[in-house]
């Protein structure tokens, strides 16, 4: 028996040599017994949804051994030529959710040099992609939270200055925790009131900003609500400067938190926070620099 | 009261005809075989016996039998506080019963909402299984949510199990049962209700998980100021020992201080954490001191309620600005 992968080598393989345009009709273009066994197999496991798909310019080795990745190489990335798997991302997460409404995730690429991009996904989820972050002025880490499905590869895709991705990766495990509750959404009766709130705070000395943004963020999965959710978060300097920008897609959870990490010397200027959600909301709020004691 | 005590002797000669297979070796063996419970009763105090849980997390090698319940002896039967954590667990429950009476079970009481507690109610389902009112209430909200993760956090040995919830109300104050007199003491701050017993007999208090001991307490419904005052209130019936929701029996009163300390550290930390800037991964990782990382289950714990109180720190921690 051929195992999965060696098929799929094999196919990758004859694809790149010209022989198959494609999976369907490729019995026909070999006419020597060999290859009309190899066609056969081929064409049985075109039968799976698996063998039907293109694989990615770059072939990677998945360190979590993801059926999902290649596709989510091509669709959320664009099939980029230059990209590979880089321990210098980190992930990190609890390995378990305990609450699938609240799951953390802190990812740091500061080991790079000259980050542009950070597309965090799931490999696994009705909506694999959660957030993409332009660092801009800040350094090239983030944490947040988000909802999470079911258990998962979480990926951080890193697009540095030269074209070329970094994929860092965790895994959460969505299947424990116990005592979880559904949340609460609408539960209470102000949530209009502090749609677009912000609550943060700057830390100069350690560079960070912690932010807080008071919304729903509705999945539009849940029966009967549509899609309600924050899609942009920009920092700016007084002059109107965009320091970093977040957009945000349906995982991110309720009442989204974030952590930045800015050099200490816009945290001792304010900081402008804009942000629109899809229904023509908009965000403003102002973070005053720390008063200097 | 004539009907439930000529069932009961029903279950006397239904239990004598069990106990001579236990007598004979059964339940040893049973014990070993794959997803089966090994519960065996201590007598804690005159007529009050506990099942002790292991100090952990729930695991595929501890079945879930994580919890303390507590049997009562009376003239009417066995007073069962707290089912477990399965069908499974409920039926192995029941078996070692009959090693302790012959008068079968009176009724069932259910200290507070959470599946460690109340999943084995089905195997007691003709008994009255009586609980707080709004234990009731939580029950019916969350029991379809607690069976799918203990499901998958248990596996196999959830098999068969189907939550019920209380079928009664229980009311606060005195009642009695078969003779022997309790107080029904309503408090929250672990969850939305929780019970606790006073056997006047003994002046033991069956306080469920208002009380852990050596074991680190658990955080998924807690309201840590109402859990003060309800450890002030136990504190309060200076009770002659506590049979605390997890870990061993107490003779002491240290459990109760026990928990207090882990509730004030937690608070504390995860106030001064928000206060620092720290994000929920980062608050994960700070080193527990030694005191609460000798408990049992504490690193997982301690994770657990970083994920279910530190929102509420932080939005203490940071100012309003718009």
């Amino acid at each position: 028996m051929f195992g999965m992968t060696a098929l799929r080598r094999q196919h990758r393989r004859m694809r790149e040599e010209g022989c198959i345009p494609s999976c369907t009709a490729f019995p026909m273009a070999f006419p020597t017994a060999t290859s009309l066994a190899l066609g056969l197999v081929a064409a049985l496991t075109a039968l799976s949804p698996a063998s039907a798909r293109d694989l990615p310019k770059t072939v990677l080795q998945d360190p979590y051994g993801s059926s999902m990745w290649n596709d989510h190489q091509i669709h959320l990335l664009g099939d980029p030529a230059k990209i590979e798997f880089d321990d210098r991302v980190i992930v990190r997460a609890p390995v378990s959710a305990e609450d699938p409404f609240e799951v953390p995730v802190m990812v740091d690429a500061s080991a790079l040099e000259g980050v542009e991009e950070i597309i965090l996904s799931v490999d696994f989820g009705p909506i694999p992609k959660i957030l993409t972050y332009y660092p801009g002025k800040a350094e090239p880490r983030l944490a947040f939270r988000f909802k999470i499905d079911q258990a998962t590869p979480v990926r951080a895709s890193v697009r540095t200055s030269d074209g070329v991705w970094h994929i860092g990766s965790t895994y959460i495990d969505a299947a424990g925790g116990g005592c979880t509750a559904p949340a609460q959404a609408y539960a209470s009766d102000d949530w209009e009131e502090r749609l677009g709130q912000v609550r943060a705070r700057s830390w100069p000395e350690s560079g960070r900003v912690r932010l807080i943004v008071d919304h729903p963020m509705d999945s539009g999965l849940a029966d009967g609500i549509p899609m309600f959710i924050v899609e942009d978060i920009a920092l700016q300097t007084p002059e109107g400067e965009t320091l970093s920008r977040l957009t945000l897609h349906e995982p991110v959870d309720e009442d989204p938190a974030f952590t930045l990490h800015l050099p200490q010397e816009h945290l001792t200027r304010d900081i402008q926070i804009y942000g629109r959600d899809n229904n023509g909301n908009e965000i403003e709020a102002v973070l005053p620099a720390p008063v200097v004691q | 009261m004539n009907g439930r005590q000529s069932v009961s002797r029903r279950r006397v000669l239904g239990g004598l005809a069990a106990s001579v297979g236990v007598a004979a070796g059964g339940y040893r063996a049973a014990a070993k075989a794959r997803h089966s419970y090994d519960l065996r009763p201590q007598e804690v105090a005159d007529g009050i016996w506990m099942i002790e849980g292991a100090p952990e997390y729930f695991t595929t090698a501890n079945g879930g039998a994580i919890v303390n319940c507590a049997i009562v002896e009376t003239e009417a039967g066995l007073v069962i506080v707290d089912t477990g954590p399965s069908r499974r667990y409920g039926e192995a429950f029941k078996q070692a019963l009959l090693q302790l009476s012959g008068r079968g079970i009176a009724e069932v009481i259910i200290t507070h909402h959470h599946p460690d507690h109340f999943f084995g109610n089905q195997v007691f389902a003709d008994r009255p299984i009586r609980a707080l009112g709004e234990t009731v209430r939580q029950c019916e909200l969350h029991g379809d949510g607690y069976a799918d993760n203990l499901y998958r956090l248990l596996g196999d040995w959830m098999r068969g199990t189907e939550w019920i919830a209380p079928s009664a109300e229980i009311a606060p104050g005195s009642f009695s049962v078969g003779g022997r007199i309790f107080q029904a003491v309503p408090l929250k701050g672990h969850s939305e209700a929780d019970l606790a017993l006073l056997d006047e007999r003994t002046g033991t208090v069956i306080a469920g998980d208002l009380a852990f001991l050596d074991r680190a307490p658990t955080t998924p419904s807690a309201d840590l100021d109402a859990w003060r005052e309800s450890l002030s209130a136990l504190e309060a019936m200076q009770a002659a020992a506590i049979l605390p929701g997890h870990g061993p029996f107490d003779r002491t009163g240290e459990s109760l201080r026990q928990t207090r300390r882990y509730l004030d550290w937690l608070e504390d930390t995860l106030r001064t954490a928000a206060n620092d800037g720290l994000d929920m991964v980062e608050v994960m990782d700070l080193p527990l001191p030694t005191e609460m990382a000798q408990l049992g289950a504490a690193e997982d714990e301690f994770r657990r309620s970083v994920v279910h109180l530190f929102p509420r720190f932080e939005e203490e921690a940071l100012p309003q600005l718009n």
